[in-house]
């Protein structure tokens, strides 16, 4: 623990970090461009430049480590004229050009110049001028702000994994860009616009909305993934303008996917904004009483009503679902699985991720069992990627899901293989026993009636002979999986279809045959079962409501209400609490105070919201499977396009068509 | 002066032939096996003993650098010898000549250094432009293959080494170390972050000693003849012979081998034929290869060419290439057109040098041509002592040094060009 002296303050640091965040640790506030946290050290901007004791040039603090005894000065008049210096240098070539710039009011250039620059430029010259780059439908460029600070590069580089950024040409004329000016195939390509500290890269789709200071901003979850991304709803008036990373280091560090910051646009399109009935097979407009008494008559005639929530569904409605359906027909029909699903139920732990998220980071040995976390869970893809880089894992997998952006080595695509590794006849056999922490990723493709059972319990004998079972991991693709299994909504996809009456919560996957059927929906979108309905209730998206989320470790997050639902359009534990009231059957809570607190009595663990769940892994019994003799078979999977609130959005229908054309090789037709 | 049986290059003209038969009758691999024989050590503290300084620029004493290697390579991290062939620097053509005219000198040179510093591998890194160099160094290097002083057991010292000769695309900045091996390793061409250096974190991330091509060339002459003797010539600290590379207005540009601080009116009068015009029409010299501040007339005269020296001067000894510059020339359009150069080379990395090496230049541009006004002369030191000590590499100083020489000795030339009636008056007389 070396000690060093900031400023006269002496302070003990750890080993190897820099003078720069030694600096942080003092209270100091050293100016930066090129250094990021979470990036490589690049050191090219020279902003961060400080006065140390026994160096006559001043250095720059992001590349020089602490060792013991520096003394460093922050403030001094070589430290103060030496960044002066460099922002002169750094505004010289820049366009001045705030005013119409989507960067102004949060551009680091910007608020350093106010401390570091000039009163009048001194530079009487033409400023160089770049040509636009193409970097796809999300990213704008406007290469002459480009300060060359190469954090997008070493972004694509090293988080991304895609190193399509590149620097060309030489001195003053150097230039950023993708070379080919493709769209950058990544799904956290846009993160490169947080990282851009001026306004060279800025988003394409927010471009020109709107002024960082008249936005309200609201700190919730996402929900387009089961990740459970931190981040903030940007609103002006209704509108969500724009979605941003919020910075927690157990999910999502700093990153969003592609989707979770560019669907916010599908929430102002094709979207129900008041109650509808069907009328000789035309939906027509009605009043939330008319809606309503419409469901009491159908529900007069029969009991039997089912419920099937969506991916994007809170905590909240599924319990006030799940409570409504037990009044109404004694026990409650009800599921969350569109598709077919294996789950077993008798231990959470068989449904978790349970390393956690962070824990990626820990292991030594990686095992993808018909998973692709690339587009199933981008945030966890990119932990993967991030130990991969740091640790050299190996990471094997059996099926084949495509670039991952790292190396995979794979064991064939026959799900056999899970029994030669459990019987000690694969190469992956000797790697699991030299391993601390293997941990096994299981996707949602292989977890079927067929072959769920088969995998889960040989994936748990695997982990167990090794002493390792919080290796095993769940990876859950719908934001409300967990939670719902948590609520134990869950019966049996197929019992629930065969109820005469449907309550669809946001159920948009699943095809329904309507012979005889009666159909509730309620949702958000205009979506394919939105059509099919007998009566439309108009919901709330999850930016318009306060809810409880649990992401794929079983970890509670709450979402906040950022904006309102458009319209006679409500939040949708109230639309079932009102009609629970016209059925005569009231639901027993009045607030959402009262709905958590019986929600909690059902299900302490619910409780502990933003906490890691608290079960003992070890406890998981492993039962012993008939072998099976089946491939690993991915479920297609529209990445752009994968819920509705996606598929109203004109962003990630660009994103698509970007995709795809980066995808054609030039000799179709 | 230095006497010809003192001279290391005995072939820097090219009379006799490069081959190795020839080399080995101007005494090439005299007892190499004999100095290796004596161990690492012995030739690490025998170069230090010679106060050998490296011969590319910076002058840091080569034994002590070889020091800097781990004693004994650690499994998976083995060591590299680079040789810096790079030779970019304008009014620099040493290693040009030990290259083409000695090249097994230089191959001799690299197996002790090699074996000096634990490497089995070595590569030669020769700028892009020397096509015929390179391949000459080629066929040197296949002789000594075939005549089993390189690969397995090289010259029968039980050390084995391999060389490999690395093109360049002709870009000055991977001349500087580490760009060498970003540029070495297939990567673009900019220099690293130091800490830490090479010698520890180089080459792949392995222990790595890079040496400028004469510095290695001289290492067999010294061993053999001892330490004593290399370090008989000069001043202490500033031991040895040294290539200067004479050119610019002189009647007779040539390299010559000299001892150090030798006088550089001698150097000038002697070898080179005197400047143009006679010594009275010399306005200035560049002493160490354009990244060096010039020198005026009025030290000119009395100058030692050494490091300490020139450095005492306000400039440096740097590659030794000696640029002499006449009357006739205009001194403000000369130093532009370096500056051109430096702001063509600058690599783009960081922002003092990308953005203001091309800032010097225009002002300078201006000025030149009378545009300026006088209140520029004063801004363009202020942008030089911006660019000076705030880069990654040392490139910020090669380039802001020349024009920073400049001001200091030519200021009144300049402020003339900036008024109006002096500089119209003057162009037409000219």
């Amino acid at each position: 623990m070396p000690k060093v002296k900031v400023d006269g303050i002496e302070i003990e640091v750890e080993n190897g970090i820099s003078v720069l965040q030694a600096c942080e640790i003092a209270g100091k506030e050293i100016p930066r461009f090129c250094y990021h946290e979470r990036l490589s050290i690049a050191g090219n901007c020279r902003m961060c430049l400080v006065e140390m004791e026994k160096s006559p040039k001043p250095v720059a603090s992001c590349a020089m480590p602490v060792s013991e005894g520096q003394v460093i000065y922050t403030n001094t008049e070589m430290v103060k004229k030496a960044r002066e210096g460099v922002m002169e240098f750094l505004l010289i070539n820049h366009p001045l050009d705030c005013p119409i710039c989507d960067q102004g009011g949060e551009c680091d250039l910007q608020d350093q110049s106010v401390k570091y620059g000039g009163g009048t430029s001194r530079y009487e010259l033409n400023k160089r001028s770049v040509k636009e780059k193409y970097m796809g439908p999300l990213i704008k460029t406007q290469m002459n702000r480009c300060i060359h600070c190469t954090r997008c590069i070493r972004f694509a580089e090293e988080v991304a994994g895609v190193p399509e950024l590149g620097s060309i040409n030489r001195g003053e004329n150097m230039e950023i860009t993708t070379y080919l000016e493709k769209t950058l195939d990544s799904e956290l390509s846009a993160n490169v616009i947080d990282l851009c500290p001026v306004g060279a890269l800025t988003s394409k789709p927010y471009a020109f909305e709107a002024r960082p200071w008249e936005l309200t901003k609201t700190e919730t979850i996402d929900v387009m993934d089961a990740v459970g991304s931190n981040i903030r709803v940007d609103t002006k008036g209704w509108e969500v303008k724009r979605i941003l990373p919020r910075v927690n280091e157990d999910i999502n560090e700093e990153w969003i996917s592609d989707k979770t910051r560019y669907a916010c646009d599908g929430l102002l399109i094709n979207r129900i904004d008041r109650p509808y009935i069907k009328k000789d097979g035309k939906l027509i407009e009605c009043s939330w009483d008319e809606a309503f008494l419409k469901i009491k008559e159908e529900v007069s005639k029969t009991a039997n009503v089912g419920g099937l929530v969506g991916g994007m569904v809170d905590l909240e409605t599924i319990f006030a679902l799940k409570d409504l359906l037990i009044k109404i027909s004694g026990s409650a029909s009800i599921d969350f699985r569109q598709k077919d699903f294996y789950i077993d139920p008798s231990h959470l732990s068989n449904n978790l991720f349970n390393t956690s998220i962070a824990g990626i980071d820990e292991s030594d040995l990686i095992l993808l069992v018909g998973a692709n976390p690339r587009l199933e869970a981008t945030i966890i893809n990119s932990r993967i990627r991030k130990n991969f880089i740091n640790k050299n894992t190996e990471i094997f997998t059996i099926g084949d899901p495509g670039d991952q952006t790292y190396k995979i080595i794979s064991l064939g695509d026959n799900l056999k293989v899970l029994k030669d590794i459990e019987n000690n006849n694969s190469i992956f056999s000797e790697k699991i026993k030299t391993s601390q922490k293997p941990i096994i990723v299981i996707g949602e493709s292989v977890l079927n009636s067929k072959q769920g059972r088969f995998v889960l319990e040989t994936s748990k004998s695997i982990l167990k002979k090794n002493n390792s079972l919080s290796g095993l991991n769940i990876l859950h693709q719908s934001a409300s999986s967990v939670g719902a299994i948590m609520l134990q909504a869950y019966t049996n996809t197929n019992e629930v279809l065969k109820n005469e009456i449907l309550y669809l919560i946001g159920a948009d996957e699943i095809n329904i045959d309507t012979k005889n059927k009666f159909i509730i929906y309620q949702g958000t979108h205009g979506s394919k079962n939105a059509k099919i309905a007998d009566v439309i209730l108009p919901g709330a998206a999850y930016t318009e409501k306060n809810g409880l989320y649990v992401n794929l470790e079983g970890r509670v997050q709450s979402a906040f209400k950022a904006s309102f639902p458009p319209g006679n359009a409500k939040e949708d534990w109230k639309i079932l609490r009102a009609l629970s009231d016209v059925l005569n059957k009231p639901l027993k809570f009045n607030t959402i105070e009262q709905l958590r607190s019986k929600m909690f009595e059902f299900n302490p663990a619910l409780q502990r919201i933003d906490q890691l769940p608290s079960i003992d892994v070890n406890t998981l019994e492993v039962e012993n499977v008939e072998v099976i003799d089946s491939k690993v078979n991915y479920l297609p999977i529209d990445y752009y396009h994968s819920n509705e609130i996606a598929k109203s959005s004109k962003t990630m229908l660009e994103c698509k068509i970007a995709r795809q054309s980066l995808q054609k090789t030039g000799t179709e037709n | 002066m230095l006497q010809d049986k003192d001279r290391i290059f005995k072939n820097l003209y090219g009379d006799d032939s490069f081959d190795l038969a020839s080399a080995i009758k101007r005494g090439d691999w005299d007892g190499t096996k004999t100095i290796i024989s004596k161990g690492k050590d012995w030739i690490i503290d025998e170069i230090k003993k010679s106060e050998l300084r490296g011969r590319g620029g910076a002058g840091f004493p080569t034994g002590v650098k070889w020091s800097f290697a781990p004693k004994e390579p650690k499994e998976g991290r083995p060591h590299y010898l680079v040789i810096n062939a790079d030779e970019s620097e304008p009014g620099t053509c040493k290693d040009r000549d030990i290259i083409r005219y000695e090249p097994q000198k230089l191959i001799e040179g690299c197996l002790i250094a090699s074996y000096a510093v634990s490497a089995h591998v070595c590569y030669i890194y020769i700028r892009g432009e020397y096509v015929n160099e390179g391949k000459v160094l080629q066929q040197a290097i296949n002789q000594a293959y075939e005549n089993g002083y390189l690969g397995k057991n090289a010259a029968g010292s039980g050390w084995d080494l391999d060389i490999y000769i690395h093109f360049g695309a002709g870009a000055y900045i991977c001349g500087e170390e580490t760009a060498l091996l970003e540029s070495l390793e297939g990567n673009k061409g900019q220099p690293r972050l130091k800490p830490p250096f090479p010698a520890l974190i180089g080459l792949y991330g392995c222990p790595t000693i890079v040496n400028n091509v004469e510095t290695i060339a001289v290492v067999p002459t010294i061993l053999r003849r001892g330490s004593e003797w290399f370090a008989s010539f000069g001043k202490p600290k500033n031991r040895g012979t040294k290539i200067f590379c004479i050119s610019g207005n002189v009647n007779n540009p040539c390299n010559v081998e000299e001892e150090m601080s030798v006088p550089l009116k001698y150097l000038i009068e002697k070898h080179a034929g005197g400047v143009v015009g006679g010594w009275e029409n010399l306005q200035a010299v560049i002493p160490g290869g354009s990244s060096m501040p010039l020198l005026p007339k009025s030290t000119c005269e009395t100058i030692l060419m050494d490091f300490d020296s020139l450095i005492e001067a306000k400039s440096g000894l740097g590659t030794a290439g000696i640029v002499v510059i006449d009357k006739s020339q205009d001194i403000v359009k000369c130093i532009a057109r370096i500056a051109r150069f430096y702001k063509h080379e600058s690599c783009g990395q960081c922002t003092p040098c990308r953005e203001g090496s091309g800032w010097m230049w225009r002002m300078l541009e201006r000025i030149g041509r009378g545009e300026a006004d006088i209140a520029e002369i004063d801004m363009l030191m202020d942008v030089t002592k911006q660019i000076e000590g705030h880069t990654i590499c040392a490139f910020g100083e090669g380039s802001s040094w020349p024009v920073q020489g400049l001001l200091r000795h030519f200021r009144k030339e300049m402020e003339d060009k900036c008024d109006p009636q002096k500089y119209y008056l003057r162009e037409n007389i000219i």
